[in-house]
């Protein structure tokens, strides 16, 4: 039943394609975390350092017309998808090219082009929604597949538990990515969770759950690959538990090391997902230079997505209301007179509500 | 310390200066001394010692039976307060910020406010919860809400929102001995602002009592919360600047609410700008404004003004952000339209 190309049969080609995405992510995430510190970048950071296998794998395997959805740990999402580096960072920015245009930041980028239908910020919030995108989809007979991406913190929400319910009983293609990282902000997955084997929740919905080990980047697109399909082929939710580990604190604010060892972070980065594909495509004839050559070329494009950003204009004041409502809403809202929350400056900042 | 909260000599006098968090953290410390009945539930309050740190220390002190980590389940552990307090207990349930707790809206409207008047006065429902609300921090439309308005538009629930670090050990402390649901509506910006604090473990600031923050003459701005931070500074600016006389009433209760003094004071000043955090519309400033017209309509010399944000969901980008939330630059343009100045 296997779709995508047995892990064997990856070319080289697509290999360093992979990787490349890979130490995008990586070097993005670094980067983001440089100008949270230098306050280009404000509010929440959350980086995916470590979890780029999971990431870019599970992307791989989706087709143009799938839909992603995920929680606000999101950079490197966007950037599996092809979401440029440029429009990424001006978005963490706050800049008006932004993929949001400023308005969302770190935690709600999107590309509705590329069916990225949002970072969203309420742990499983995204659940539901993920769902009736894929609703949405058969209800317009698209045999496509939606991928919903979760913490395993989110695992103990009343909406996963509803949205799994709705997914398996309506029979709607969409995987529920769970990416373990092994912590829930600071609480690890055995202090929350009563069935720490995540994945086996999905039987009690008699749902396909399954687990892999998300550093393995094969492993990953095998797996994906294979759910999607299903999904897809013969509408059949699943729930993917990918287990990874994050670098980093829950966010830049956080240094990680209050609810975990700084031994366990080394012996986890041992495993790192990059230094293994890296190792594949070494063995595969690939040589350092080559690889160094590529890891340089990202080095350059992270660079100019930063000057990028830096030099996008901030969002214009004048538009605070903007997008508030849709298009033709305005005259619904005329006769409210001042303080009314649409359109021109007047209307928002008169009546005491700004100067 | 204000003129109108009440003291009893349990011996520990004098006042010690301290952050709004350490002043929250000296409530619980103390009520779960004072108390078995209290214990904490919530989201990183033990091991991670709280988000905003507010529960620091306290798991070390008091176990893990009574600082309860909960998994990231809002609606779970609300409900579970609402069911341990029915039972006997009195559960604080710390959720990380107010966006999250509307997560646990049923559990909070549908069942907690409900408890005692829906099964006859039968049985109470003595809770609190702990949240803080505000924008200001880039956090975006998801995580930057002052939604107190909501709560305090519920029959059955309390709500208070401290401004200081004595208000926030006294509001606290008289949430937990009360025998109601109480949401305790915390700040994020205000965390770290410093005041002196009664050390007397006795000591609550009562539910339903505005306070004075700012005697004046000329206008009233009635605020709570960090509206009320924002609003003594602009008194302040508009003392050197324009020297008027602003008197600043900070509310501290949102329900009940105190119209009492806030009356009095638009008696005395017959101008008025009502101040917060949140959305005007439909909002705290909102029922102000209805019950004051009511209260002073002779008094009154000029419409009851209102500053609070731009009606829209929070805008990432520091501009935009900046110019939705009420700064002082905006309350000190309203109070001067307010005086036609």
């Amino acid at each position: 039943m296997t779709t995508m190309p047995a892990p064997a049969t990856l070319s080289p080609a697509q290999l360093r394609e992979l990787y490349e995405r890979m130490v995008l992510i990586r070097v993005f995430e670094t980067e983001s975390e440089r100008q949270y510190k230098a306050a280009k970048i404000g509010g929440y950071c959350h980086l995916s350092s470590g979890q780029e296998a999971a990431t870019v794998g599970v992307v791989h395997t989706m087709q143009p017309d799938d839909v992603l959805v995920t929680g606000y740990r999101c950079h490197g999402f966007a950037l599996a998808r092809g979401v440029s580096p440029e429009a990424v960072m001006a978005e963490l920015f706050g800049r008006r090219d932004g993929c949001a245009h400023g308005r969302g930041g770190s935690m709600h980028l999107l590309d509705v082009e590329r069916g990225f239908y949002g970072g969203w910020g309420i742990v499983a919030g995204q659940l539901p929604v993920a769902t009736g995108l894929a609703l949405a989809l058969v209800r317009r007979g698209k045999e496509q597949a939606v991928v919903c991406e979760l913490g395993d913190g989110a695992v103990n929400m009343g909406a996963w538990h509803e949205s799994l319910n709705l997914a398996a009983l309506w029979r709607l293609p969409v995987v529920f990515l769970v990416v373990n990282n092994g912590y829930g902000m600071g609480t690890s997955v055995a202090r929350a969770s009563a069935e720490p084997d995540l994945y086996k929740r999905a039987s009690a919905f008699r749902m396909h759950g399954e687990r892999v080990d998300g550093d393995d980047l094969e492993a990953v697109l095998e797996a994906s690959g294979r759910l999607l399909k299903r999904a897809r082929e013969e509408r059949e939710p699943a729930v993917l538990e990918v287990l990874t580990y994050r670098y980093r604190g829950h966010s830049v604010a956080d240094a990680g090391l209050a609810y975990r060892t700084k031994e366990e972070v080394t012996e986890r980065m041992q495993q790192d997902p990059i230094v293994r594909v890296r190792a594949k495509l070494r063995d595969g004839g690939c040589s350092d230079d080559e690889l160094d050559a590529i890891d340089a070329r990202i080095d350059e494009r992270v660079a100019e997505a930063v000057k990028f950003a830096d030099a996008s204009p901030e969002p214009d004041v004048s538009e605070l209301a903007r997008n508030v409502y849709a298009p033709g809403s305005a005259g619904q809202f005329s006769r409210m007179r001042p303080g009314s929350p649409f359109g021109e400056e007047t209307l928002v900042f008169d009546a005491g509500l700004g100067s | 310390m204000s003129a109108t909260a009440e003291r009893a000599d349990a011996g520990t006098t004098g006042t010690q200066r301290m952050t709004y968090r350490e002043a929250l953290r000296l409530a619980l410390r103390e009520e779960l001394q004072r108390d078995e009945r209290v214990f904490i539930m919530g989201e990183e309050v033990g091991v991670f010692e709280g988000s905003y740190k507010v529960t620091a220390g306290l798991m070390d002190e008091f176990g893990s039976e009574r600082i309860r980590d909960t998994p990231i389940s809002e609606e779970g552990f609300v409900g579970a307060a609402v069911g341990a307090a029915m039972g006997g207990e009195r559960p604080v349930a710390e959720i990380m910020t107010i966006n999250f707790l509307l997560v646990a809206m049923d559990q909070v409207v549908n069942h907690a406010a409900k408890v005692r008047t829906m099964f006859g006065g039968e049985v109470g429902c003595p809770m609190v919860i702990r949240t803080p609300n505000g924008g200001g921090n880039q956090l975006t439309a998801q995580h930057s809400q002052s939604l107190e308005a909501w709560f305090a538009g519920t029959p059955g629930l309390k709500v208070v929102a401290p401004a200081t670090p004595e208000d926030a050990k006294g509001l606290l402390k008289s949430a937990i001995r009360d025998d109601d649901p109480v949401l305790v509506v915390e700040n994020l910006p205000i965390y770290k602002e410093k005041g002196e604090v009664p050390l007397d473990p006795e000591f609550v600031t009562p539910i339903g009592l505005a306070n004075v923050a700012r005697g004046g003459t000329d206008i009233t701005i009635v605020s709570h919360s960090f509206a009320t931070v924002r609003s003594l500074k602009a008194a302040e600016k508009l003392a050197a600047e324009h020297d008027l006389s602003v008197e600043v009433v900070d509310l501290r209760s949102l329900r009940p609410l105190d119209v009492e003094t806030v009356a009095a004071s638009v008696a005395k000043t017959n101008r008025v700008v009502c101040v917060e955090e949140g959305w005007p519309s439909y909002g705290v400033s909102a029922e102000l404004a209805a019950r004051i017209q009511k209260a002073c309509f002779d008094d009154l010399d000029a419409p009851v003004e209102r500053v609070g944000m731009a009606e829209v969901p929070l805008p990432y980008a520091k501009n935009l952000e900046l110019a939705a939330l009420p700064g002082e630059d905006r309350i000190q343009a309203a109070v001067l339209a307010t005086l036609d100045q």
